[in-house]
């Protein structure tokens, strides 16, 4: 799939629950979000992306997410 | 003229607490306050002759037919005018009355052309019976004198005739056009004998007539009558059922001769529409036996092969074989399904029961995604439950309406009429939109505040009500306190209270003066009820699903949710979109909108139906685009659904069909995706099958059979065989054993049954063991979801800007005659009223670009450029173009870009950055859009290519 239209896609899911100003619940918000609405090979995608280097114009919150939730936002093998 | 055989007592009920007991020709009856004498008598079982007066409208008092002897009382008032009292004593029978009655009827026919026999009210005419119940013998007057009788029939109007000379000036039809639809329309022109309805100065179908019928059907006479009645005479029997077309849900009533339908009359019993309908519901079902149906089936091995009509048997087998060979190929996950809205629910549960059970995975999703999907994330969010909050009747109790993004009268049309009633009370209206649409100024109607916000900005807008509702003391705080999560709502408090949420700050954002915020806040933050109404405005965006948690948040602020008149109402575009989403029609949730990461609801299902249910979620329809694309999804049944024209940015949509190995589209006619598909199931129309339909207030209603399937199978035949041929039988013998199922898996569901849909009419869900009859309004002790959560909606603008390439924003919308794609309209004579898709603009857009009305322009956006006709109006602020996407060929979505709502993908339709300037010629894709349909029409059985 389009990695950059995923890379935007998850900017923006961000982008909303960025704005809660407790940062583990945004956290929660944002991989709670991916697990509950995407199709595993979306999520697999975009790890793998941000993991080749891309991404690096992403918020915060989305590369902090896959650095320190990747085991949550991946599909159980 | 109503329904045949169907009791008209002849005024509007009343609603009272207080009862009055009077005696009716010897017999005691109780009724309401407020009651007429002529529905009393009705009750009593006496019915008062009557020629002016009908139960859909207040009584009028003019055609003296209606008079009656009250003991203790001068002269013979009308039945219908007058209430009743404790002990009155009412004769509707005697010498003098008969005399008096026979007097007005001799006048009446007097000037009545006697050609009974050969009229097409024959069998249902008013006037008719009331001269044979007053026993009319004579005419004393003759026929000679001054007369009607040679005044000119206007047949402009599609769908029925206005005779003058067959007018008996009763007002029936005026007064339905100022108090069932509130258009307006018509008027008596003149005085005395000179008295004539009139629609203006003008034919019907020049005037302000928006076709609804309510005049035909009010019309006790021939006068006002249906074409089709013209063409085919009276009916010999009536099947009830329920519109196809929005998401009112309108109930009717069937006339039918045999298997061929005679005229569509709302249903007075509908808990939705108590009779009301609009053009398309009352008048557009004759594409049911258009020409254009495909009715065999068909099979192709590429898109550019000729289509090959085979048997059943073959085509579903076909298409079984190939996507169990994509799945072999490609894996379990390389197929899916679209479910529609305007599907039955049990056909919509089948085909994700399909999914689930016989494809293995949850690639499922429906049409909502693409328009209310937000709604359901937002709601569910907020409130605990993905449905709005209310039913229709209650706009009857508000004081206050919000309408956001929405334009009812063209799109709800028979609501509208309802909303337009409660405002001629006397409620207060603010309109939150982009255009000047139809309730910001209409007769008797106007809004008190129009928030013309710039598109794309409607959170923004939402966030400085509330910071109003927040800093100027006008919270419910013990509503609050009782029933929300006080955490999260401590922390919306201080966030909406910020500076950066006022009217002021946002004022450059919006375009919206802070003083018109402040003034909208005020207007519903200290309502008594205040509702909130919304549409695709809404949801279409961005941020369609903040705007709608933004939403949320304003009414729990404000205590307006949990009642009557009040509540949060998304105003669903087609007729079964609630449904669909209720149905488990989304990849990430089965039926009732529990997740499959559930492992109880999975373990229910999966018991249920013997498999195993997949705990991760599927695709949704952009995202199932964008796997074609890079080849791991390459197989599609889509029911019901015309992606390639609905869905935005054409171009991608149509390069990802291209890259499927098996696409079965299952319709009534070749539509836009039926062009890239490889196998074709016919479908049926609503008129040919058994099932419900969800309406906007979570009514649920039945849909019956009033005809076969032209095409041999109803719809929810079809995915049972194509079930059982991919080898998982699925044993169902009738619509109504779905339901049960649906109800034994649903715990919304659990009450509801085609036996208590036949006893109740209609059941709002949640339907089990709390609610055995329905729940007309939701959360009214505590929210579904326990305690109601604010939830932060920080603005965020759109990715897509203008500048000054594409230095205007299209908007697109939809229109009062046609639905949707339009497949099914533009198959009817509303074309009449809406033949193509045009560009309106505003005045000085148009002229700093030197177009005129009627130009053709071109409309370019990043994703591409259509060419359509110019419409100037100052409907449009400047900077701002609309479009409707009826019409294929118009290109609406050629235009429209990828971005979408950040939860749900459901696309930004609303907004989209543009230049318009004007050209002489169509775009290429127009160009090679005519080349495709004539290939693909030459491909179709008896097409050149096919021969």
């Amino acid at each position: 799939m389009n990695a950059v239209k995923l890379g935007k896609m998850a900017n923006e899911i961000a982008a909303f629950f960025d704005a809660d100003p407790d940062r583990t619940a945004a956290m929660d918000g944002f991989v709670g979000h991916l697990k509950r609405f995407w199709d595993p090979r979306m999520r697999r995608e975009l790890v793998a992306w941000i993991d080749g280097g891309g991404g690096t114009e992403l918020i915060a919150l989305v590369r902090d997410a896959i650095a320190q939730r990747r085991e949550q936002i991946l599909p159980a093998q | 003229m109503y329904s045949i055989g169907h009791p008209d007592p002849g005024t509007p009920i009343r609603i009272s607490t207080e009862r009055v007991t009077l005696m009716i020709d010897g017999v005691s009856v109780n009724v309401p306050k407020g009651t007429s004498v002529m529905r009393a008598a009705a009750k009593a079982g006496v019915n008062v002759p009557k020629l002016c007066a009908t139960d859909s409208i207040e009584a009028f008092g003019s055609c003296r037919l209606c008079l009656v002897q009250i003991e203790g009382r001068r002269g013979y008032p009308a039945s219908c005018t007058t209430l009743v009292e404790p002990g009155m004593k009412v004769t509707t029978q005697s010498g003098k009355l008969a005399q008096l009655r026979r007097g007005v009827m001799e006048l009446y026919i007097s000037d009545h052309p006697l050609d009974c026999l050969t009229c097409p009210a024959n069998g249902n005419c008013e006037l008719q019976e009331m001269a044979g119940q007053v026993g009319l013998r004579e005419v004393r007057y003759g026929y000679a004198g001054e007369n009607h009788l040679e005044a000119k029939k206007d047949e402009s109007n599609p769908y029925f005739t206005f005779d003058p000379s067959k007018c008996i000036v009763c007002s029936r039809c005026v007064r339905a056009c100022e108090e069932t639809q509130g258009t307006f329309a018509l008027t008596v022109l003149g005085r005395g004998f000179d008295s004539k309805i009139a629609a203006g100065n003008t034919d019907f179908l020049s005037s302000e007539c928006v076709s609804c019928g309510a005049c035909v059907q009010a019309c006790p006479t021939s006068t006002l009558m249906e074409k089709s009645i013209e063409e085919r005479g009276q009916p010999d029997h009536v099947v009830a059922t329920t519109c196809a077309y929005c998401g009112v849900g309108c109930s009717f009533l069937a006339e039918m001769k045999g298997n061929e339908v005679v005229r569509m009359v709302p249903d007075k019993a509908g808990g939705a529409n108590h009779g009301h309908s609009c053009v398309k519901g009352r008048f557009a079902w004759g594409y049911a036996t258009h020409k254009d149906r495909i009715t065999k089936p068909m099979i192709r091995e590429k898109i550019s092969d000729p289509w090959r009509e085979v048997s059943w048997d073959e085509a579903i087998g076909f298409a079984a074989t190939k996507l169990r060979a994509i799945q072999a190929k490609y894996g379990p996950a390389s197929i899916g399904a679209i479910t529609s809205s305007r599907c039955t629910n049990e056909e919509t549960f089948l085909v994700q029961k399909l999914v689930r059970a016989v494809f293995g995975n949850n690639n499922v999703d429906t049409c909502a995604r693409v328009c209310h999907s937000p709604t359901g994330y937002g709601l569910k969010t907020t409130l605990g439950e993905s449905a709005g909050t209310q039913n229709f009747d209650s706009v009857d109790q508000t004081d206050v309406m919000i309408v956001i993004g929405a334009n009812p009268t063209d799109a709800h049309p028979v609501f509208a009429s309802r909303m337009k009633k409660r405002l001629r009370e006397g409620a207060g209206l603010i309109v939150i939109d982009p255009r000047k649409t139809d309730l910001v100024r209409q007769p008797h109607v106007a809004a008190q505040y129009h928030l013309q916000l710039r598109p794309g900005t409607n959170v923004a807008v939402i966030n400085s009500l509330a910071h109003v509702i927040v800093t100027e003391g006008m919270l419910r705080e013990q509503y609050i306190a009782d029933r929300c999560d006080l955490v999260e709502y401590e922390k919306w408090k201080a966030f909406i209270a910020s500076a950066e949420n006022s009217p002021e700050a946002m004022e450059a954002v919006t375009g919206v003066p802070a003083a018109t915020i402040r003034g909208a806040a005020r207007l519903y933050g200290q309502a008594r009820n205040g509702a909130i109404y919304y549409g695709l405005g809404v949801t279409e965006h961005s941020q369609g699903s903040t705007m709608v948690m933004g939403i949320a948040n304003l009414a729990m602020a404000t205590g307006n949710i949990g009642r009557e008149g009040v509540g949060v109402n998304p105003l669903r575009g087609q007729n079964n979109v609630q449904g669909a989403c209720d149905m488990g029609s989304f990849p990430h949730e089965l039926p009732g909108y529990r997740h499959v990461s559930d492992p109880a609801v999975r373990t229910l299902f999966g018991d249920a139906w013997g498999v195993t249910i997949l705990a991760e979620p599927g695709l949704r329809i952009p995202n199932m685009f964008d796997a074609a694309l890079d080849g791991s999804f390459k197989g599609l049944y889509v029911q019901g659904e015309d992606i390639a024209q609905s869905d935005p940015d054409t171009h991608h949509v149509l390069k990802a069909l291209s890259s499927m190995e098996c696409v079965i589209v299952q319709d009534l006619f070749l539509i836009e995706t039926a062009k890239y598909a490889h196998v074709f199931f016919p479908g049926a129309t609503f008129l040919e099958k058994d099932g419900t339909f969800t309406n906007a207030e979570r009514r649920i209603n039945r849909v019956r059979k009033v005809m076969p399937p032209v095409c041999g199978l109803a719809d929810w035949e079809i995915t049972v065989r194509l079930a059982e041929e991919m080898g998982v039988p699925m044993q169902y013998d009738h619509p109504s054993q779905i339901m049960d199922e649906i109800a034994k898996l649903t715990p919304t569901f659990h009450g509801v049954s085609y036996e208590k849909l036949d006893r109740l009419g209609s059941i709002q869900w949640p339907c089990n063991d709390a609610a055995p009859e329905g729940t007309p309004t939701m959360h009214e002790q505590q929210f579904v979801r326990g305690k109601g959560r604010f939830v932060i909606t920080r603005y965020v603008a759109t990715t897509e800007r203008t500048n000054r390439d594409y230095p205007m924003i299209l908007t697109t919308g939809r229109i009062l005659s046609q639905y949707n794609v339009g497949a099914q309209t533009r198959r009817t004579k509303n074309t009449t009223w809406h033949a193509e898709d045009l560009l309106e603009l505003h005045p000085h857009d148009a002229e700093f670009r030197g177009i005129v009305d009627g130009d053709l322009v071109a409309v370019t956006s990043r994703a591409g450029e259509t060419v359509l006709r110019a419409k100037i109006t100052e409907r449009m602020q400047p900077g701002v173009v609309y479009t409707t996407f009826h019409y294929p060929e118009s290109g609406a979505n050629v235009v429209t870009t990828e971005n979408s709502d950040w939860a749900t993908n459901c696309p930004e339709y609303k907004v989209t950055a543009v230049q318009v300037r004007k050209t002489n010629q169509r775009s290429a894709w127009q160009y090679e859009f005519d080349e495709n349909l004539q290939e693909q029409v030459s491909l179709l059985p008896g097409g050149d290519a096919a021969e």
